[in-house]
């Protein structure tokens, strides 16, 4: 029981990774869950040849699993071109929490991912298909 | 765990239980199921499964067509739905309730046929600042497409109706004043036939939100004079998909049709259609007529009970939820404290914990709440929350649900070691 609550998520969720907003930065995007209305911004700075991020910050405030979800995905994404932003699997970053994650909470869990790819490709960002996602294994 | 009977000389929220078959339903945690989401929406008796079983296995036809047996079987039983409806809200006729899906579409129906007849640039709407989307959504689209300007009364701390506030906006003129009867958000309930005598004194109709007062309290249009009045059955004990609209007979006969189409015409020629009467005219196309059946058996089980007895037995759950939640330390309840003005429903925060991730830990422990906005964002706004974590109770909830309550916020803040 509770084992989507493990010290992982926990102290992801109470000391978060790449908090906060960079300034300057080369892409912002904000958004939010519509669930429960809860908003999260992302900063990124890019590199001098303006192809890879050089840092990330989020900034908002949110329950355990969006918040701790924003802090291990910023965490993976200095170094990598803007390409692989875009390509960036949401499977994967539904996955990297590491623990079980239902449809209820789904949009928790992928609301950093919808806010980094609004910051790359703007406002025509879609949240990724549920079912494909849940399908994807990580479902209880 | 020890459960007494609740509200002597009431009834036995636990004994009740055995009549909703979703509490014989396994769940996860392996512990029974405590329901403290019905003001989302309610489990069905089993009176109200076997209706709508019965509807269809035996009295379904068209409605208002066939010449037949079987049709003039179902348009008795679907136009007693509509006698039962027009008791049951103490309404004069049953010709001045429209069914309709829902609550939301009932305000709907106004805001697109009264609305957009009788208001025009520069009028003035009011809403509170405590309305569901439902009672909002629509008024703001008709304000921007007709030009009209829409306003709110505002709100307590404590979550009661600004009537200092109601009284300066009533004096400007409104045409109408849309309001909840109870706030699904924070669970107050207004002083409707106060707000509708000092709103006809100003000039202005009232269109009252009852989706949340009427599965859970006596409501007589009669008696709160409002002009138009909204209901889901979905949220006391009904099937979805059926809802009802009253408004007063003079009212529906001035306004134009909803939605056109078959059912709501009297003659069509290719050039021109007259209108059936009211309240056909507001119900095209086949109604869902089985579910109008299953809302009869809905409220003739809460007629059984005596609505009366429904209001004071969530009164009791909440007087003792709100005293329980009251002495736990980091959690902040939310709207009127007085037992008069407060629904049974409790919302409420626990400091330093997403009320999503509350919700996901209580369902770990066997128990079901509403967490997030509640489809009023703008109540969030106002006391500056993200969200909030509601319980909500009815006739099958008792004491030992707001044990489980409880032990659930405390097994939340163990978790977090919060406290």
């Amino acid at each position: 029981m509770d084992n989507l609550y493990r010290d992982f998520i926990l102290e992801h969720y109470r000391e978060p990774h790449n908090k906060g907003v960079l300034d300057p930065h080369d892409l912002h995007f904000a958004d939010s869950n519509p669930t429960c209305g809860d908003e999260m911004s992302m900063t990124l700075l890019l590199d001098e040849a303006k192809e890879r991020v050089a840092d990330v910050a989020f900034d908002g405030r949110g329950c355990a699993i969006s918040q701790a979800s924003a802090s291990i995905l910023t965490d993976e994404l200095r170094g990598l071109s803007l390409d692989e932003l875009r390509a960036l699997d949401p499977k994967g970053v539904v996955e990297n929490l590491g623990v079980p994650i239902g449809p209820a909470r789904l949009k928790c869990a992928l609301l950093s991912y919808k806010v980094l790819q609004g910051a790359v490709i703007g406002a025509e960002a879609r949240w990724p298909d549920e079912a494909e996602v849940l399908a994807g294994g990580s479902a209880p | 765990m020890a459960i007494e009977q609740a509200t002597p000389g009431v009834f036995d929220g636990v004994a009740l239980r055995a009549d909703f078959p979703v509490f014989d339903r396994p769940h996860r945690s392996g512990r029974p199921l405590s329901f403290l989401d019905s003001a989302a929406s309610s489990p069905k008796p089993r009176v109200v499964i076997e209706a709508l079983a019965d509807a269809y296995g035996h009295h379904y036809a068209n409605v208002h067509r066939g010449i037949y047996e079987l049709s003039e079987d179902a348009t008795a039983r679907f136009e007693g739905a509509r006698s039962t409806v027009a008791r049951f809200i103490g309404a004069p006729s049953h010709r001045e309730v429209v069914f309709v899906r829902n609550a939301t579409e009932a305000i709907n129906l106004v805001a697109y046929s009264w609305g957009r007849t009788n208001i025009s640039a520069g009028d003035l709407i009011l809403s509170t600042e405590m309305e569901h989307h439902a009672n909002l959504v629509p008024w703001q689209q008709l304000a921007a497409e007709t030009g009209a300007t829409l306003e709110f009364v505002g709100i307590t701390d404590d979550g009661r109706l600004d009537l200092d506030d109601l009284r300066a906006k009533l004096a400007r003129g409104p045409k109408l004043v849309a309001i909840s009867h109870v706030s699904n958000a924070l669970g107050t309930i207004n002083p409707v036939a106060d707000v509708t005598r000092l709103a006809h004194d100003a000039g202005a109709l009232v269109v009252l939100d009852a989706a949340q007062s009427v599965p859970h309290m006596p409501v007589s249009v009669a008696e709160l004079g409002v002009d138009f009045l909204a209901l889901s059955g979905h949220k006391m004990l009904g099937p979805s998909g059926i809802g009802a609209l009253w408004a007063r007979r003079e009212l529906l006969e001035a306004m134009p049709p909803f939605m056109t189409g078959g059912s709501m015409i009297s003659k069509v020629t290719l050039a021109e259609t007259t209108w059936a009467e009211v309240p056909l005219k507001f119900e095209a196309g086949t109604p869902a007529i089985a579910e109008a059946v299953g809302l009869h058996a809905a409220i003739a089980y809460l007629e059984e009970l005596d609505m009366a007895n429904v209001r004071a037995h969530e009164r009791f759950l909440f007087e003792r939820a709100w005293s329980a939640l009251g002495e736990i330390d980091g959690v902040r309840l939310l709207g009127p404290a007085s037992p008069d003005e407060h629904a049974g429903v409790v919302s409420f925060v626990i400091d330093g914990i997403h009320p999503h991730d509350v919700a996901t830990i209580f369902d770990h422990h066997g128990v079901a709440v509403r967490a997030g906005h509640h489809c009023a964002q703008p109540v969030m706004a106002r006391y500056d929350l993200p969200a909030t974590t509601r319980a909500s109770f009815y006739v099958y909830n008792d004491v030992d649900d707001v044990e489980r309550l409880v032990e659930a916020i405390h097994a939340t803040q163990r978790l977090f070691k919060a406290h």
